[in-house]
């Protein structure tokens, strides 16, 4: 069966251009980019390659960027970079929606004494601009606000949030795992200390990931051990895998107009009709500050996982924000915080495209999912044929 | 992504007895929308008072989909009293089994029949004196004390599992502790009295002949108690059992298990060698 994949935000393929990249660095030129002989040094010649290549991508300098081996590890090395660098201040601020990487991270911190700020967001997933510059306190270690949500799409307006946190002299983190190469993001251009990327949400591999920090950023490291990474990051480099990395970031540099035009038609058009097709459904999510290639689409009375089940009968990969698919009892936390009400959390599901999918696969997927709504309604003691009324007491 | 069995795979892509009997005899529904699932069955008798026409409607995941169509294939046919007896832990069975996560679907299956039963009666829903402890998933005291009772549950994680309570906001978790040492109490007092050497060669030799002789026979085999040594409780196979070579995971799996739970937890099963 042929996989219609429209799980991006979940993982991407490994472009053919990036995977023919690593492989010579398995078999052939293994050596250790630290050794002293030519064998190992062209490695570590390739590895300073990545990190330009890397650089260039987020118009930062090459020393700025310290490979890690995913999002999860940069934000940790970040946030607890920030606590241990500032010891007097002892508050942290984030939003309710972040990943699990930041809210449980903050969470665990909370245990040890921090105080935990988590912004709430509206009933479109933005943060009140005004309530974030409130909670900033003296005490204030860090900000860590993600660029994209990786759920609905929504963008923060992150360089601005970072911008009033520098006029405080509190650092800014932000996790842009989802956001990058989706947005264009300037390091020159705006006041963020530090920033997460994953490689792998960006056609590179599974496990590596980058940690950009501003020249001049007080870091102390989270991984220690070996000189490399200058010190900042001990333990031998993921050599295939970074350069894997270098070249995604330079494709996501050239794919960015693509991502932005015919991604974001693809999803348009897929949005439209499925809202069209299939009524007493909707988009979870502010529609203009969204990334181009998510949709986040609630169908009232059906549960989520339901609908997954019986779209992978087709080859049709997405994912949900239901209660059943997250193994815990209750919806997504980013729908929650948004208070998309119980009827239409637990029929969400989340499409999300990359610039591979085709329009013939979107037409697939129109002409699959709305007979599966209805074969779901038409099991559901709250759905009624004919009348969108809802029997709940 | 869950491991579900073929069954329940079967029963969520071809769900059996979807609908609502017409002039049924008896319907309730269990579970919310806020809960994240919802079933509404309905029945009908016919003259031998014997179910006759079964059908649901479920709001929930494919596993919820599964338990009920699972369901109303189980009871179709049964007496109000042969359908009073089935558990949720019948229901997981016929499926091949459920995620652990997945086992308040059961649960859910069994409440339903157990409501619709007792709407034929004319029967008050909510049992008496039953009290709401979690408020997110609105489970009572009663509904709990059942599941921890029923699938032999000791943790708060069980019990959410089962029931969905203490799955939201958790503040009723210490509640269902205390219910869990509660019933747990009441469950095993033969463990908590320490038993005597004699009382319990006794209560063994009783268990073997009441429980595991019989099916042993059955087969041709028999087994003989030896000795007790503290908690070593050796035996001897006889008949076809003694040259049976599957009869280590006979005396492991079956004998040991029924000893502990019928005398005590802590006995372990060896073979006399001769």
């Amino acid at each position: 069966m042929k996989v219609v994949y429209l799980d991006n935000n979940a993982t991407t393929m490994v472009s053919a251009e990036v995977l023919e990249e690593m492989m010579p660095y398995f078999h052939m030129y293994y050596g250790n980019p630290s050794s002293m002989h030519a064998f190992g040094g062209q490695v570590g010649r390739k590895i300073q390659e990545a990190r330009e290549k890397t650089a260039a991508f987020l118009g930062a300098s090459p020393e700025e960027i310290i490979f890690t081996s995913c999002g999860t590890e940069s934000d940790n090395a970040a946030i607890r970079s920030a606590v241990s660098t500032n010891p007097e201040k002892r508050h942290i601020v984030t939003s309710r929606v972040e990943h699990p990487a930041i809210k449980a991270l903050c969470a665990n911190l909370a245990t040890q004494g921090y105080r935990v700020t988590e912004l709430p967001v509206d009933k479109n997933g933005l943060l009140d601009m005004d309530q974030y510059e409130k909670s900033l306190t003296p005490d204030t270690a860090i900000v860590s606000l993600m660029w994209a949500n990786n759920e609905t799409g929504v963008i923060f307006p992150v360089e601005t949030a970072a911008r009033i946190a520098r006029e405080r002299n509190i650092l800014f983190h932000t996790d842009a795992v989802q956001a990058a190469g989706k947005l264009p993001i300037n390091m020159t251009h705006n006041a963020i200390d530090m920033l997460s990327l994953s490689g792998h949400k960006l056609h590179a591999p599974k496990g590596i990931g980058v940690l950009y920090i501003r020249r001049g950023t007080k870091f102390t490291p989270f991984m220690i051990g070996g000189h490399q990474e200058k010190g900042r990051r001990g333990g031998t480099e993921n050599t295939p895998s970074i350069i894997g990395l270098g070249r995604a970031c330079e494709l996501a540099a050239k794919n960015m107009s693509a991502e932005m035009t015919k991604v974001k038609l693809l999803r348009d058009k897929l949005e439209t009709a499925l809202l069209s097709r299939i009524k007493s459904s909707r988009v979870n999510g502010d529609i203009q500050n969204r990334l181009p290639n998510t949709t986040n689409i609630s169908f009232e009375f059906v549960e989520g996982e339901g609908i997954l089940l019986l779209l992978d009968e087709h080859g049709i990969c997405a994912s949900s924000g239901s209660a059943c698919t997250s193994g815990s009892l209750q919806p997504s936390h980013v729908l929650r915080a948004m208070g998309v009400p119980f009827t239409m959390a637990h029929g969400s599901i989340r499409l999300s495209l990359s610039i591979y999918n085709t329009e013939s696969e979107i037409d697939f997927v129109i002409e699959k999912l709305p007979p599966i709504i209805d074969r779901l309604r038409s099991m559901s003691p709250y759905w009624h044929s004919g009348q969108e009324i809802c029997t709940v007491q | 992504m869950w491991e579900y069995t073929d069954k329940v795979r079967d029963h969520f892509l071809n769900p059996r007895n979807v609908g609502e009997v017409e002039q049924p005899d008896a319907v309730a529904e269990v579970g919310s929308m806020a809960c994240g699932d919802a079933l509404k069955l309905s029945f009908k008798l016919d003259e031998n008072k014997r179910i006759k026409d079964v059908k649901f409607k479920t709001f929930g995941c494919a596993s919820a989909i599964a338990s009920s169509s699972a369901l109303t294939e189980m009871i179709k046919g049964m007496s109000l009293e042969e359908a009073m007896k089935l558990t949720n832990k019948d229901i997981a069975a016929y499926l091949g089994g459920l995620p652990d996560e997945k086992m308040h679907c059961s649960v859910m299956g069994k409440e339903a029949l157990e409501k619709a039963i007792a709407n034929y009666y004319g029967k008050p829903v909510l049992e008496e004196g039953a009290q709401i402890v979690c408020e997110c998933f609105g489970v009572t005291d009663t509904e709990i004390e059942r599941a921890v009772r029923e699938n032999n549950l000791v943790s708060v994680e069980d019990v959410t599992n089962y029931t969905k309570a203490g799955g939201g906001c958790g503040n009723c978790h210490e509640k269902i502790q205390e219910i869990i040492d509660r019933v747990r109490a009441e469950v095993r007092p033969a463990v908590k009295a320490k038993l005597t050497n004699i009382q319990k060669i006794k209560m063994i030799e009783e268990t073997l002949e009441r429980e595991i002789r019989p099916s042993l026979k059955h087969d041709g085999g028999d087994i003989e108690l030896i000795d007790v040594i503290g908690n070593r409780v050796i035996v001897a196979a006889r008949g076809a059992c003694a040259v049976c070579k599957a009869s280590d995971i006979t005396l492991k799996h079956f004998v040991e298990l029924k000893l502990r739970d019928l005398v005590s937890p802590d006995l372990v099963i060896e073979e006399a060698r001769s």
